[in-house]
C-alpha cells in the first residue's frame, strides 16, 4: 500500500509538470483558436535559453554561474527572448493565416516547431546540459520517517510553483483588462473587439505569457531530466492531457495533467513489468483515445451538435 | 393545376426538440402530403431549420414520433433519410468547397452508384460506364438549371446565389421523392428570385416531388404553397391554406405584423 | 503556342473526364514515364538511384498515402510512418514466415496488414475531429513503434528490433542491383499511383472530398461516414504500409521501428503540405522537394557560409528551412507545388497572347 501511494503521489506530482505545458496550450486555444503544437518546441527552447544565458553571463561576468544575481538575470533574458518569439509568431505565422481553418494553422505550428528547435539548437548548441534550481531531489525526510512514503522535495516544490502560476494566471485574468479582453475573446471575437484592445496585441500578450509558462515549465522539467532535446516530446505528453481536460478548460488541464501523471506512473510500475516496459512513451495517448471514445467532448466540455 | 395531391406522406407528432436549455421545439405536429408544396414559416430562431433537421435525422427530438409514408420511423440518420429519397438543401450553404460544380453534382448521385472501390481503383468497364452514364444524369440536371457554364468551376469562387443553384441541383440530381429547401431565396436579387421560384415549381410540377419551403419571403410563400405552418419560439400558431394563416390573427401579431 | 486547348474539342463525356484531357499532357505524361522508366536507369549513377530515386519515388508512395487521408479524406494524421513500420515488418514475417513466399504477394499481404491497422486507428475519427484525431493518431506512432521493439517475434529475435530485408525475388529473378531495384519501384509506384488518381477522381474520392468539406452535408446526401472515414483509413495505410516494404526491401535493407519514428511522419506530412494536400501529381513534387532539399543545403551551406559550421549547423539550418517552408507554403500557396504547376500551365497555355 504504502508503495502504491508513494507511485500514486510520484506520479500526481509529475502530473502537475504536465498540466504546467498544457497551460501554455490552453491559453493559446483559448485566445487564438490556435492548437498550438509548438508548445513543448517553446518548453525546449525556453530552458535551453535560459541555460544558455547562464552560461554566458558566467563566463562574461566572471560571476558563480550559481550566484542569484546570474539567475535572475538569465530568468530575465529567457523571458525577453519568449516574448520576441512570441510577437515574431503572431506577426509572421498567426496574422497571415487569420481566419484560415483550425487544421491549416496546426500544421503551421507544427512547422513553428521546427523552426523554433533548429533556432534554439543553433543559439546554443544541442549539448545535454544540467540545470540546479538548488532543490534537491530527495524524499522529504519527515514523510519517510512517519509514514515510509518517499515523495520528492523536488517535486513538491514543482508542484507548489505550478500552483501559484495557476493562481497567478487566474488573478491576471480576473483583474486586468487585457485578462478580460482575453476571456471575452475566447468567447466572441466581434465582443472583444468592443473592449477596445486591438485583437493583435491580445494575441501576443497571450503568446508571451505562454513563452513564460512555458519557461517555468522548462526550467523544472530541465532541472530534473536535464535540458535536452527529448523535453519536446515529454511536452507532447500535454495533448493527451488536453483531450481529457479539453482544449479550453484552465481547471481541466489541472486534472487532466494530474490524470494522466498519475495514470501512467501507475501503468508503468503495475503493467509495464508484463510487457516489457517503456509504456509511458504511448499510454497517456492511449488513455486519451480510449476516453474521446466514450466521451469526445472532454471532461469539462459541453456536448456540442453542428448547426445546420 | 395539374399534379394531384396526394396522401400524407411524412407525419410529425409532438415533436418536441430541446439544446441544453434550449427549446427549439415544443410539442409540434404536422403533416406533408405527397406532392404538395409545404411552406414552414417564422421569425428568425422559431425553429423551422430545426424542423427540417428532424425530418431528415440530423437532430433527434427527445419527443415525438415521426412517420413516413404511414409507418413509424424510428431514430433515423441522415443517410438513412437519404436513402428513403429525401433530399435538401442547407440555410447556410452547404457545398462541397473544395470540388467543382460538376464534382458537387455528382455527389448527389452516390446513392444510385453501385461500383466499389476496387472497381473504380482500376476505373475499368463497369465502373467507367456507371460514371458517365451517371455524368448523363447530372448533364440534364445542369441544363434544368442553366448553370452549364460554370461546370467545372470550383463552388468557393462561385456567387452566393449560383451557389445555391448548385446546392439546389446536387439535391435534385438525387432525384428525391421529398426535397427540403432551407431558405433557397435568402440573399438573393429580385431576378434570382423569380430563377429560383421557377425552378421550385418545376421540379414539382415536372417530377411531382414533394416540396418543404422555408422561406422569409411573404409574396414568394403565399403564391406558390399549397399549405404553410408558422411557428413562433418553437411552438406551431397557425397551419392551413395560404389564404387562412394570413388571416389568422395570432400569425399576424407573431409574424407578419413585424418587419419580416 | 504549343500548349493548347483550343480546337480540341471533347465529344463525349468519357473523354472529358480523362486523367489528361488535354493532349500535350498526355503525351507529356507518355514521356516523362519513359524517362523515369527507361532512361534513367539507363543512364543514372549508383548514387542517384540509391540516395534520390528510389527514395523519391517510396516517398511519393508515402505521401500518396497520407494525402488520401489528410488531403482528400480531410483526417489529420502525424503516423504515418508508423504505418509504414506495419508494412516493412509485415513483408518481413510473412516472407519469412511462409515459405515460398512470392514478395509481390509479400507486399500486398503486408499492405493488407497496415491497412487492418489503420482502420483500428481510425476508429476513432467516427466520433473526433480535427487536431483530436491528430492526438489519437500520434498514439499510433509511439505504440505501434514501441511494439516492434518490445515484441522481438516482430523482428525474429533481433536485438533491439533490426531487421534486414531478404532477397527481393520474383518469378526466379532477384532484384539486385540498384538499376533493377529502381524499375520494380518505379513500376510499382507508378501502378499504384494510377489507382489512387482513379479512386479519388471517382465516386470513392468525391465521398472522401465531401467529408473533408462538410460532414453534415456528406452524410445527409448519403454518404456513411463510417464506411468513408474507415475506407479512407485502410487505402491510406495500405499504401503507407506498401511504401514501407518497399523502404525495407528497396531502398535501405536494414530497417529498425526506431527508424519510424514521429519525424518520418512529419516529413511525409511535409511532403503533402509543400507537394500539394489534395493531390496525386503533389505527392511526388512534395517527395521529390523532402527529399532533394537536404542533399542541395549539405552542399550549399558549406559553400556559403564556409565549413567551419560543422554538421550540427547545418542540420539545425536544415529543421529551420523545413518549418519555414512549411509555414510559408501555408500562407502562400495552400495547394502546393501542384497548384504552382498547374498556374504555369495556365499562362503558357495563353502564352503568346495573355488576355
Ligand atoms: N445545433 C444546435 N445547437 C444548439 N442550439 C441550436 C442548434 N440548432 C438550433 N439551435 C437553437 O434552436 C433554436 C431554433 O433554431 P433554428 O431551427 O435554426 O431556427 P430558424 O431556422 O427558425 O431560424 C434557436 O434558438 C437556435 O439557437
Ligand atoms: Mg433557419
Amino acid at each position: 500500500m504504502q508503495f502504491f501511494i508513494e507511485v500514486l503521489i510520484g506520479g500526481l506530482l509529475s502530473g502537475v509538470m504536465y498540466a504546467l505545458v498544457a497551460l501554455g496550450f490552453v491559453l493559446i486555444y483559448k485566445a487564438s483558436g490556435v492548437f498550438n503544437f509548438a508548445q513543448g518546441a517553446m518548453v525546449f527552447f525556453a530552458a535551453l535559453t535560459f541555460v544558455g544565458f547562464k552560461e554566458m553571463l558566467a563566463k562574461h561576468l566572471g560571476m558563480d554561474a550559481d550566484s542569484s544575481m546570474v539567475f535572475w538575470l538569465s530568468f530575465l533574458l529567457a523571458f525577453i527572448s519568449m516574448i520576441v518569439l512570441g510577437i515574431a509568431t503572431e506577426r509572421i505565422v498567426l496574422r497571415p493565416l487569420v481566419n484560415q481553418p483550425h487544421i491549416t494553422l496546426f500544421m503551421a505550428t507544427i512547422g513553428l516547431t521546427y523552426v523554433i528547435e533548429g533556432l534554439a539548437q543553433m543559439a546554443w548548441g544541442a549539448n545535454v546540459r544540467g540545470l540546479d534550481l538548488g532543490i534537491v531531489d530527495e524524499p522529504i525526510a519527515w514523510l519517510m520517517d512517519n509514514y515510509e512514503i518517499g515523495v520528492s522535495k523536488f517535486d513538491l516544490f514543482a508542484a507548489g510553483v505550478a500552483a501559484s502560476l495557476v493562481g497567478l494566471l487566474a488573478l491576471l485574468f480576473q483583474y486586468t483588462k487585457v485578462g478580460r479582453a482575453l476571456r471575452a475573446v475566447a468567447d466572441d471575437h466581434q465582443a472583444a473587439l468592443s473592449i477596445g484592445i486591438p485583437l493583435q496585441t491580445i494575441w501576443r500578450v497571450v503568446w508571451a505569457v505562454a513563452g513564460f509558462v512555458a519557461l517555468v515549465a522548462g526550467m523544472i522539467w530541465g532541472a530534473r531530466n536535464g535540458v535536452q532535446f527529448a523535453l519536446t516530446f515529454t511536452a507532447l505528453k500535454a495533448l493527451p492531457v488536453l483531450i481529457l481536460g479539453g482544449f479550453t478548460s484552465v481547471p481541466g488541464a489541472i486534472v487532466g495533467g494530474l490524470i494522466i501523471g498519475a495514470s501512467e506512473k501507475l501503468a508503468e510500475v503495475y503493467v509495464g513489468p508484463f510487457v516489457g516496459g517503456g509504456i509511458e512513451g504511448w499510454f497517456p495517448y492511449m488513455l486519451a483515445l480510449a476516453f474521446l471514445l466514450v466521451r469526445p467532448e472532454g471532461l469539462f466540455g459541453e456536448k456540442h451538435i453542428d448547426r445546420v | 393545376m395539374a399534379r394531384q395531391i396526394g396522401d400524407v406522406i411524412v407525419d410529425l407528432q409532438n415533436i418536441s426538440l430541446r439544446f441544453g436549455g434550449v427549446k427549439a421545439l415544443t410539442d409540434i405536429s404536422f403533416n406533408v402530403k405527397e406532392h404538395e408544396i409545404r411552406s414552414i414559416i417564422g421569425p428568425n430562431g422559431a425553429g423551422k431549420s430545426s424542423m427540417l433537421n428532424v425530418i431528415n435525422g440530423v437532430y433527434h427530438p427527445q419527443e415525438g414520433q415521426i412517420f413516413f409514408k404511414g409507418a413509424l420511423r424510428p431514430k433515423m440518420e441522415p443517410h438513412e433519410a437519404a436513402e428513403q429519397g429525401i433530399a435538401r438543401t442547407f440555410q447556410n450553404i452547404a457545398l462541397f468547397k473544395g470540388m467543382t460544380v460538376l464534382d458537387n453534382i455528382m455527389t448527389g448521385r452516390n446513392l444510385k452508384m453501385k461500383c466499389n472501390f476496387l472497381q473504380h481503383a482500376l476505373y475499368w468497364g463497369a465502373a467507367q460506364k456507371e460514371e458517365i452514364a451517371h455524368r448523363i444524369k447530372v448533364e440534364e440536371v445542369i441544363e434544368f438549371l442553366e448553370i452549364q457554364d460554370i461546370r467545372k468551376t470550383p463552388v468557393g469562387r462561385l456567387p452566393y446565389g449560383l451557389q445555391k443553384r448548385v446546392e439546389l441541383a446536387r439535391a435534385l440530381a438525387a432525384e428525391p421523392h421529398i426535397l427540403l429547401l432551407d431558405e433557397p431565396m435568402a440573399g438573393m436579387n429580385v431576378e434570382e428570385k423569380q430563377d429560383m421560384c421557377r425552378f421550385v415549381l418545376d421540379v414539382n410540377d415536372h417530377y411531382g416531388t414533394t416540396i418543404v419551403l422555408i422561406e422569409h419571403d411573404m409574396g414568394v410563400v403565399m403564391d406558390i404553397s399549397d399549405r404553410v405552418v408558422v411557428l413562433d419560439y418553437g411552438k406551431k400558431i397557425g397551419d392551413g391554406v395560404p389564404e387562412d394563416v394570413k388571416n389568422n390573427p395570432e400569425v399576424i401579431k407573431a409574424y407578419l405584423g413585424t418587419s419580416h | 503556342m504549343l500548349y493548347r486547348e483550343a480546337g480540341q474539342f471533347k465529344a463525349t463525356y468519357a473523354e472529358d473526364s480523362q486523367i489528361f484531357p488535354i493532349r500535350q499532357d498526355k503525351i507529356g505524361f507518355w514521356l516523362l514515364m519513359l524517362v523515369f522508366g527507361a532512361a534513367v536507369p539507363l543512364l543514372a549513377n549508383e548514387y542517384w538511384l540509391k540516395a534520390i530515386l528510389i527514395p523519391v519515388l517510396i516517398f511519393s508512395l508515402a505521401a500518396i498515402g497520407l494525402n488520401i487521408l489528410t488531403g482528400y479524406a480531410g483526417q489529420l494524421s502525424l503516423g504515418s510512418a508508423a504505418f509504414m513500420a506495419v508494412g516493412a515488418f509485415a513483408a518481413y514475417n510473412f516472407i519469412l514466415r511462409i515459405e515460398g513466399m512470392p514478395f509481390l504477394v509479400a507486399l500486398v499481404l503486408a499492405g493488407l496488414t497496415a491497412a487492418l491497422v489503420g482502420i483500428l486507428f481510425g476508429l476513432p475519427s467516427l466520433r473526433i475531429k480535427g487536431f483530436y484525431l491528430a492526438v489519437a493518431t500520434l498514439a499510433a506512432q509511439f505504440f505501434i513503434v514501441w511494439a516492434l521493439v518490445k515484441f522481438p517475434w516482430f523482428s525474429n529475435n533481433s536485438s533491439s528490433g533490426v531487421v534486414t530485408a531478404q532477397d527481393v525475388t520474383i518469378l526466379g529473378y532477384t532484384f539486385a542491383t540498384p538499376e533493377a531495384k529502381y524499375v520494380l519501384t518505379f513500376l510499382i509506384v507508378a501502378f499504384m499511383a494510377l489507382l489512387a488518381k482513379n479512386m479519388v477522381r471517382s465516386s470513392t474520392g468525391r465521398a472522401w472530398m465531401a467529408v473533408r468539406d462538410m460532414d453534415v452535408a456528406a452524410q445527409v446526401i448519403g454518404f456513411r461516414l463510417m464506411r468513408t472515414k474507415l475506407l479512407a483509413f485502410a487505402v491510406s495505410s495500405f499504401y503507407c504500409g506498401v511504401a514501407g516494404a518497399l523502404y525495407a526491401y528497396t531502398y535501405i535493407g536494414t530497417v529498425e521501428p526506431e527508424g519510424f519514428n514521429l519525424d518520418l511522419s512529419f516529413k511525409i506530412l511535409f511532403m503533402i503540405i509543400i507537394g500539394g494536400v489534395g493531390s496525386i501529381m503533389g505527392s511526388f513534387l512534395g517527395a521529390a522537394f523532402i527529399v532533394l532539399l537536404p542533399i542541395f543545403l549539405d552542399n550549399l551551406v558549406p559553400a556559403i557560409f564556409g565549413d567551419s559550421l560543422g554538421a550540427g549547423f547545418v542540420s539545425n539550418f536544415q529543421l529551420i528551412v523545413f518549418g519555414g517552408l512549411i509555414i510559408f507554403f501555408l500562407i502562400v500557396e495552400p495547394h502546393g507545388l501542384a497548384r504552382l504547376w498547374q498556374i504555369a500551365k495556365e499562362k503558357l497555355r495563353l502564352w503568346p497572347f495573355p488576355h
